[in-house]
């Protein structure tokens, strides 16, 4: 059996390139803007996992749903999410999806059936809780006569929480057309893996629910599209849900107030040298097709938009105090700006 | 217009919402083919298939996290939580994620939640709860709870056309021992209004749910010594009718609050702040509670019946109010 991977052409490679570089680059800015206190609150990065979060999201069709969590910014570039949407949330602006209410990548996105755009359903910070929303967006968009594949990512500390198995045993009753993507990021928080789970391999989480479940190296960036390409295209058949387990590493705190002195060194090392973006670059530069010249360009395009869309955002103003008490129910026509999508340049 | 039960009312909203708007669909557990618990749902998946009424898993988290994904696809679940007691094993969906929702990013989550609340039938701790005053502190919730057939299929009809999440307590006391006329032709019963079960001039009893009839009982009894009671039956628990409150208030310058639920942090302690706030100059004595004692819901007949309010309770309460 062929790879899915080998039917991508060298521009949907260079593109997956540059969605992983572009989401590196947004929380290096990110990061700028933290230290200039210009960030409200937490940094929740995703260094090291920006690999699976693009190849997982590539899978997808540009209308499918994803339910993201706090490290999966390369699914938001992944599904054209302009990156100033970002800054406006992380900076808590009026103007932000959110207004200023919630924070970082805490998004919705809800197009009608026939838009050309994701479904996007942010987290919440009780983050187990996306997998049951995540099956009723499925099961929704089924009942509807939507053809839509929803994805839910998922650390190794949330598939500890009752919603997640409750989800996910609902979502394989009901064979409904989801992926779940578990994080084998080695630390939720503080805490180990083996203090998570009693298990070796993330996937068998799946296992006493019947669907089909696998592991791959999750800063392999074709060996997570092959497998997630599977299970959305086995989705999208109305074969029913799957798990993707992702062995990957989250390479710096939680937040950017933990230093992470929990993390032994050896360990940190070995994971830096996995860093899937040289990987990818390796991958691409060693298949023959793909110049040096060419990655370096998307690097440095990365980095220039992070800075435009940053500056774009800066000076956005914050939410007006009188509009505190609007839109908690329906009917006082408290508008939500619509969320920006930006096409790639690798795309026509 | 039929005289039909309380539960049948229910039924009847569920069936003419479903045939209304192709996006209602119910969800739960055991509500198919066994037709529910109590049986409200009988019928509906012989006329609606299995596509529109969703057995479950015992899963309170993923029926509600469910329906919420399905409301962001333009759906309107209506969730059955077998008794209202399971509701603690979904507080989370529904306080952190269905009530900020549209607050957070204008997402709105149309979703009833609807079960069997209330004592009286010897249920014990776990099948006998009023759960109202765990959500009265979650801004994004709205609540009712029908006293009467006619209310318990206006309401329902009125949960499930609205655009906010609406739990919907209906009361296990009054299934059957309930019956009033309810039209056949379409009707709603707006949330946040209040309903006048009896007027009175001298002592305000506000309160819902199977304590109506209490009250009413109560204020019979009353009436013997001469003090007329107006009965307030609130329907609508969030938002509150505090126009409705207040004008009762005013009118008869005593207030007893009544209800089910325990009686520290209930929603009886909000309304007398209402009162307190809102209508002071109107009053010429304390705002008074009855409500259950602050234990958990006891199985013993002997035991629940010293719990609960009853009739005794009320009138002596009212009569400490009237002599102050």
């Amino acid at each position: 059996m062929s790879k899915p991977s080998e039917w991508l052409t060298d521009n949907q490679l260079l593109e997956m390139y540059y969605f992983a570089r572009l989401a590196r680059e947004i929380e290096e800015r990110l990061v700028i803007l933290f230290r200039q206190s210009k960030v409200v609150g937490g940094l929740y990065r995703s260094l090291g996992q920006e690999g699976e979060s693009v190849a997982s999201a590539y899978a997808l069709k540009r209308t499918d749903a994803i339910l993201p969590l706090i490290r999966n910014m390369g699914a938001l570039t992944t599904m054209g999410v302009r990156p100033r949407e970002i800054f406006r949330q992380y900076m808590a602006k009026g103007t932000s999806n959110s207004r200023g209410r919630d924070l970082n990548i805490h998004i919705v996105n809800l197009p009608g059936d026939g838009a050309n755009e994701p479904v996007i359903v942010g987290p919440i910070s009780m983050l187990g809780d996306s997998v049951p929303v995540a099956a009723g967006i499925a099961i929704g968009a089924r009942m509807r006569g939507r053809d839509l594949v929803a994805m839910a990512w998922i650390g190794d500390g949330a598939t500890s929480t009752g919603p997640f198995h409750e989800g996910l045993n609902f979502a394989a009753v009901q064979k409904a057309p989801l992926v779940v993507v578990v994080e084998d990021n080695k630390y939720a928080y503080s805490t180990p893996i083996a203090k998570q789970m009693a298990i070796t391999r993330i996937d068998e989480r799946a296992a006493s629910y019947g669907i089909p479940h696998d592991l791959v190296d999750g800063n392999d960036m074709l060996a997570v599209y092959d497998a997630a390409k599977r299970m959305v295209d086995r989705a999208r058949a109305g074969e029913g849900a799957s798990l993707l387990g992702v062995d990957t590493m989250r390479l710096q705190g939680h937040a950017q107030h933990d230093d992470a002195r929990y993390v032994p060194g050896a360990m940190l090392e070995e994971w830096t040298k996995k860093d899937p973006l040289p990987r990818f670059r390796q991958t691409l530069i060693e298949k023959g097709t793909v110049k040096n010249k060419q990655l370096d360009d998307i690097d440095r395009v990365a980095k220039e938009l992070a800075a435009k869309e940053a500056d774009l955002a800066v000076d956005d103003p914050p939410p007006d105090p009188v509009t505190l008490t609007r839109g908690v129910y329906a009917g006082d026509d408290f508008a939500v700006p619509r969320l920006e999508f930006m096409a790639s340049p690798f795309r026509s | 217009m039929a005289v039909i039960t309380y539960l049948e009312a229910i039924r009847q909203a569920l069936f003419d919402e479903m045939a209304r708007d192709e996006r209602v669909f119910v969800i739960g557990e055991d509500i198919g083919a066994y037709g529910g618990a109590f049986k409200v749902t009988e019928g509906l998946l012989e006329k609606y298939g299995e596509q529109r009424v969703v057995d479950t898993p015992i899963s309170e988290a993923a029926i509600v996290g469910s329906a919420i994904g399905a409301s962001y696809m333009g759906l309107r679940p209506v969730c059955e939580v077998q008794f209202i007691d399971f509701i603690a094993c979904c507080f989370d969906m529904l306080t952190n994620f269905a009530a900020t929702s549209r607050y957070r990013n204008g997402a709105g989550v149309p979703l009833v939640v609807r079960g069997p609340c209330g004592g009286g039938v010897n249920g014990g701790p776990f099948h006998s709860l009023n759960a109202e005053s765990f959500f009265l502190n979650t801004p994004g919730l709205k609540m009712v709870e029908p006293s009467t057939a006619y209310d318990a299929k206006g309401l329902l009809k009125a949960a499930i056309r609205d655009d906010d999440p609406v739990l919907y307590f209906e009361h296990k006391y009054l299934y059957r021992r309930i019956k009033d006329e309810v039209p056949e032709e379409d009707y709603v019963v707006p949330i946040g209004k209040a309903a006048l079960r009896r007027e009175g001039r001298d002592l305000s009893i506000i309160t819902f749910g199977a304590m109506v009839y209490t009250a009413l009982d109560a204020a019979t009894e009353l009436a013997r010594d001469g003090v007329e009671a107006e009965v307030l039956d609130l329907r609508s628990l969030a938002p509150l009718d505090r126009e409705a409150v207040l004008a009762t208030v005013a009118k008869t310058s005593r207030a007893l609050v009544l209800h089910e639920a325990t009686r520290t942090g209930g929603i009886g302690g909000e309304l007398a702040a209402i009162i307190a706030d809102e209508g002071f100059e109107h009053l010429d004595a304390p705002v008074v509670r009855v409500a259950s004692a602050d234990t958990p819901v006891p199985y013993a007949p002997q035991l629940e019946a010293a719990f609960l309010p009853n009739v005794g309770k009320v009138v002596a309460a009212a009569k400490r109010v009237m002599e102050y």
